[in-house]
């Protein structure tokens, strides 16, 4: 298939190869049955792990694979996302859970707990989002109270993805109620610590296999060897996490939307009426036309996003709330549009489509709604342009 | 001997890349001519299709000393038992082996390897036996491939057989190339054919290759016994003349105990075919109508001699009939030699599943069900009628 | 331990078709892939190592020089060392030929404590190499293997047969030819297949395993390849009606008879 050179490193395009592979051989066979019971893909992310694919966004020293490169682990994730998403965020989640890690943590705590994510031995979860605290993330109500080497954490952590999976828990906590979103530090929590449980397993619309919880702290004592950078810093750290985040979630949109793409031409060229495949139909040929048009852009602008955050540009927030806005959109539409490539067969489970659509609708949602993108897009306008115009 | 290219001649057309089977055969990046790699197995394919008549086959200088082959006369065939009882496919081996045998014009030997088995003789000799070679120790009592091979290694090099068949089944296939290393005979898997060259003594053997894209025709020119194994059911099991007997040969060997100790036998498999694998398929669709109906099929199934139960959608879908069976789209891709489809309209997503089969037979009362297009044979008759007769004409 | 796994690069067959119009085969665009049956084999091989610690497994293929593919895609799953057998001398081998040679090789390494082989391979199905080298090694063979623990110099392993299945104990060294519902393969590391790009394979010579040239290769092979020819085309699809269903079924029956599909 033609593809546009998007100047992948050789690195990356092996990546692109076996986590194809991987997802065809591995995951196809079963999103159906994942979507249909909810399970959780244990023995697919075991197998990443075995096949050194969980620390691709790790660096060496840390046990993982990555040496400044972010394409690998945001191809990976796309990849995955082709077949089933539900699979890959639960796989992308880890990434998530261990970002303020590597962003904030000291080398003694990267050390202690990076290795075991990198081998995939350990899976991690990132816990910011409570009942009365979803895009607005300063408003959060769980508590840290300090109390001599340790820190007792108590709340609820609402919709974690990984929840109850998950080994490793990055917890956003207030430590002093006074300083609003300065006041928040983030722990790591470690499964099994006394006073932390797990609520029910949420019911959801799609993304169906990935497990999503509630984290319940109950005086959970944490040691405050496990607190993040400072005190106070817990909200830089969660809002940088998103940040480099964001691009993740814009691969799984292109990802899915190219899913929906293959299925929807593959089934226009062998689906015939009136005695010829429906692809030969020029209103549906330009459907299909305008889907792979819109997937290019998409993969054009969360590449470009990454690469050059991996390039070292500064201000990229905008460029991440961008793609992950861009992306998601797209693959609403597409997914959308491949259901009605299908007509009524789109619309039974037979297919994979319907389930695409179903999955697609959270990633307008989920790590900042699109609103809030469209937020952090015109906040930097705003701010840009209004520099300009003072001179 | 090997395959010959004179590359004067050669022009580089590349014919004889396109035929050969092994991929052998590959244009220099130099000139474009043609050479031949390890992967060549002599058989001559592109041969005739080189337009200038660049290749050939160099033919073996040396010759088996033709006496020490006219030494070994006579036709035999493995007669695999298990608990006592004879394996079916002995018997189809004993129904073919008797034509050979005939052709030849030498005696018909069945080989009998076990322990306290001398009943299973008789029947041997009504299936077509001339002689029944038992070899009764305790080493053989339980299958390993050990003693199995060392005996009937010790009795091929004692009598001297040109023809050796065995049962292509776990057993046959299990022992029988380490005899034809001990014996330093040719040996050929899977026979789907046999048949004689008379003037040369030599067995023709025919097996399919590549998956069954291809068939070829195998003889062992200079070495004897001439062995060869057959798949069960390949072969039609002759009727058994009652009463019909000929020479029993009780061989007392000096086996070595068995190395390999059996320590438990299930019998009777706890799973039902896996229909993925399988290489027959029955599968049932909403015509089947009920649950119930699916003993029909498991009927046919068995008549088969061991068929999967494949089961459309429809079929899964309204409960009859557990979605591990389901072929199609969501269910599983399958390519069996047979598949029939009962009461199966044939929807799209029930064809990308199955479509590849070897052969399709279909069974539906609507003659205009989508499946009549890709069966090889359609029935238009109502599953309940047809398939109880097609039960009874296989069991025949 | 010491665990020797035989494999073979093969064509992928069930990619392979027959044109319909000049009646050969078409293999454009045919892979050539790791035997399947030998990926159970390897697998095999693979989880003993991970239980037994020490435990080493050497990868071993015949074939000309481009089936250093399937060596390297064993090195990417895990295995420690590989062989590639690669001589002329050894073209046109049967599978008494290739036994014989491979045995030769196998006796070359440290002695083996396990041989695994798929149990047939894809493109010849003889399912015969296997028992052949053990008994050119003079090992028990156990065939059609689902199942294996080794414990104190000794393995248990359960075997299949038509109906039903066996549980064997076989001291070490011994055979094995596995079949696919042993286990799932493995798909290849990163790193695995890292190490594999830098692997620099020297093939091994017929001279080095210090095999009997007489019985090499195609004029040491008892069997002859003498004609190869497609099956018979399908035949175009029939349909059948307005017969009694007990005329058609016999008719059907016969059918499948003479094709000698049953």
């Amino acid at each position: 298939m033609a593809e546009l050179n998007y100047g992948l490193s050789e690195l990356a395009l092996e990546i692109r190869g076996m986590v194809r592979e991987f997802a065809e051989a591995r995951v196809k066979p079963v999103r159906a049955e994942l979507d249909e019971t909810g399970h959780f893909p244990t023995e697919i992310l075991r197998e990443l792990g075995k096949m050194d694919l969980m620390g691709l966004y790790i660096p060496a020293e840390y046990g993982g694979t990555f040496e400044g490169d972010s394409m690998p682990n945001l191809i990976a994730v796309e990849e995955l996302s082709r077949i089933c998403i539900g699979v890959s965020v639960s796989f992308a989640a880890n990434g998530l859970g261990a970002d303020p890690i590597l962003l904030g943590a000291s080398d003694e705590q990267k050390k202690k707990f990076l290795p075991a994510l990198a081998s995939g031995e350990k899976w991690a979860a990132y816990a910011l989002t409570e009942p009365n605290a979803g895009s607005d993330a300063g408003s959060i109500r769980t508590t840290a109270v300090k109390k001599g080497d340790k820190y007792v954490l108590n709340g609820t952590k609402q919709w974690i993805t990984n929840g109850g999976e998950a080994d490793i828990y990055t917890v956003f906590a207030v430590t002093d109620k006074n300083r609003g979103a300065r006041g928040v530090s983030a722990f790591i929590v470690e499964k099994g610590t006394p006073g932390f449980t797990f609520g029910k397993k949420e019911n959801k619309l799609g993304i169906r296999a990935s497990a999503t919880r509630e984290l319940i702290f109950e005086d959970c004592e944490v040691p405050a060897a496990n607190l993040i950078g400072r005190e106070g810093t817990g909200f830089i750290w969660a809002m940088k996490t998103f940040d480099v985040s964001r691009p993740g979630i814009a691969a799984q949109a292109v990802g899915l939307a190219q899913g929906a793409l293959d299925e929807a031409v593959m089934y226009a060229k062998v689906r015939e009426q009136f005695g010829k495949p429906i692809i030969a139909n020029q209103g549906l040929s330009w459907m299909l036309a305008d889907m792979a048009t819109k997937v290019e852009t998409a993969r054009a602008l969360t590449y470009a996003t990454v690469q050059s955050i991996d390039r070292g540009v500064k201000d990229y927030s905008k460029f991440s709330a961008m793609c992950k806005v861009y992306a998601s959109d797209v693959a609403m539409q597409v997914t959308t549009d491949a259901v009605q490539v299908f007509g009524g067969y789109g619309y039974m489970k037979e297919y994979p489509v319907e389930k695409m659509m179903r999955d697609a609708k959270i990633l307008q949602i989920y790590e900042g709604t699109n609103q809030i993108q469209r937020d952090i897009i015109g906040l930097a306008l705003n701010k840009e342009y209004g520099a300009v115009a003072k001179k | 001997m090997g395959l010959k290219i004179d590359l004067d001649l050669c022009t580089g057309c590349g014919a004889c890349v396109a035929v050969c089977p092994f991929c052998a055969l590959a244009q220099r990046a130099s000139d474009g001519k043609v050479e031949v790699n390890e992967a060549c197995t002599a058989c001559g394919a592109c041969i005739d299709v080189c337009p200038v008549g660049a290749l050939s086959m160099e033919v073996a200088e040396k010759k088996a000393d033709a006496a020490a082959l006219d030494a070994f006369r006579g036709l035999w065939v493995f007669a695999e038992q298990r608990g006592g009882k004879v394996q079916e496919v002995a018997f189809e081996l004993l129904g073919e082996g008797r034509v050979l045998a005939d052709k030849l014009g030498v005696e018909l030997g069945a080989v009998l390897l076990g322990h306290q088995v001398g009943d299973c003789a008789a029947t041997l000799f009504e299936h077509g036996a001339d002689k029944v070679y038992v070899v009764d120790h305790p080493a053989l009592e339980k299958y390993t491939a050990e003693p199995y091979s060392e005996a009937m290694s010790a009795l091929i090099q004692k009598y001297k057989p040109e023809v050796v068949l065995a049962g292509a089944t776990s057993m046959g296939r299990g022992f029988i190339a380490r005899v034809a290393i001990q014996v330093n005979a040719g040996l050929t898997a899977d026979c789907t054919e046999l048949g004689v060259d008379v003037d040369q003594r030599l067995l023709l053997q025919t097996r399919p290759a590549f998956g069954g894209n291809i068939m070829a025709c195998i003889v062992c020119p200079d070495h004897r016994p001439q062995m060869a194994t057959v798949r069960p059911k390949v072969f039609k099991q002759p009727a058994p003349v009652a009463g019909r007997t000929g020479q029993l040969v009780a061989e007392k060997l000096d086996l070595k105990d068995p190395v390999v100790k059996v320590l438990e036998t299930v019998n009777a498999m706890q799973n039902e075919v896996n229909v993925a694998g399988a290489e027959f398929i029955v599968t049932g669709g909403r015509g089947v109508g009920g649950p119930e109906n699916f003993k029909l099929l498991a009927e046919l199934a068995e008549a088969l001699g061991g068929a999967a139960i494949g089961a459309s959608r429809a079929a899964v879908d309204a409960g009859w009939i557990s979605s591990f069976h389901q072929v199609g789209q969501t269910g599983k891709t399958v390519r069996p030699k047979i598949y029939i489809a009962c009461g199966v309209s044939g929807q799209i997503q029930h064809l990308v599943g199955m479509n590849s089969s070897d052969t399709i037979i279909a069974i539906n009362k609507d003659p205009d069900a989508p499946i009549f297009g890709v069966a090889d044979v359609g029935i238009v008759g109502d599953l309940f009628q047809v398939v109880p007769e097609l039960i009874q004409a296989l069991k025949k | 331990m010491h665990i020797v796994v035989c494999v073979k690069q093969v064509p992928n067959t069930t990619q392979v078709r027959i044109n319909p119009e000049t009646n050969t085969l078409v293999r454009d665009g045919v892979e050539s892939i790791l035997n399947p049956f030998d990926e159970n084999a390897l697998e095999m091989a693979l989880q003993l190592k991970e239980k037994h610690a020490g435990t080493k497994v050497t990868v071993l293929t015949m074939g000309p020089p481009q089936a250093a593919e399937v060596l390297k895609e064993a090195v990417g799953r895990g295995a420690d060392a590989v062989v590639l057998l690669c001589d002329r001398a050894f073209a046109g081998s049967d599978t008494w030929a290739t036994s014989y040679a491979l045995s030769t090789a196998i006796r070359k390494l440290e002695p083996a404590d396990l041989v695994l082989f798929g149990k047939q391979a894809i493109d010849g199905d003889t399912a015969q190499v296997g028992p052949g080298v053990a008994d050119w090694l003079g090992i028990p063979c156990i065939a059609y293997a689902r199942k294996i623990e080794i414990a104190d110099g000794k393995a248990v392993v359960e075997r299949n047969f038509e109906d039903g299945y066996e549980k064997l104990e076989t001291p070490l060294p011994c055979a094995l030819t596995v079949l696919k519902e042993a286990n799932v393969p493995r798909m290849a590391s990163l790193r695995g297949k890292m190490a594999a790009k830098k692997l620099v394979l020297q093939p091994t010579t017929a001279e080095m395993v210090g095999a009997d040239p007489a019985k090499l290769g195609l004029n040491a092979s008892p069997t002859r390849v003498v004609k190869i020819f497609s099956p018979p085309p399908k035949t175009g699809g029939v349909k059948w009606q307005g017969e009694e269903p007990a005329v058609l079924a016999q008719r059907l029956a016969d059918l499948l008879r003479e094709r000698k599909l049953i």
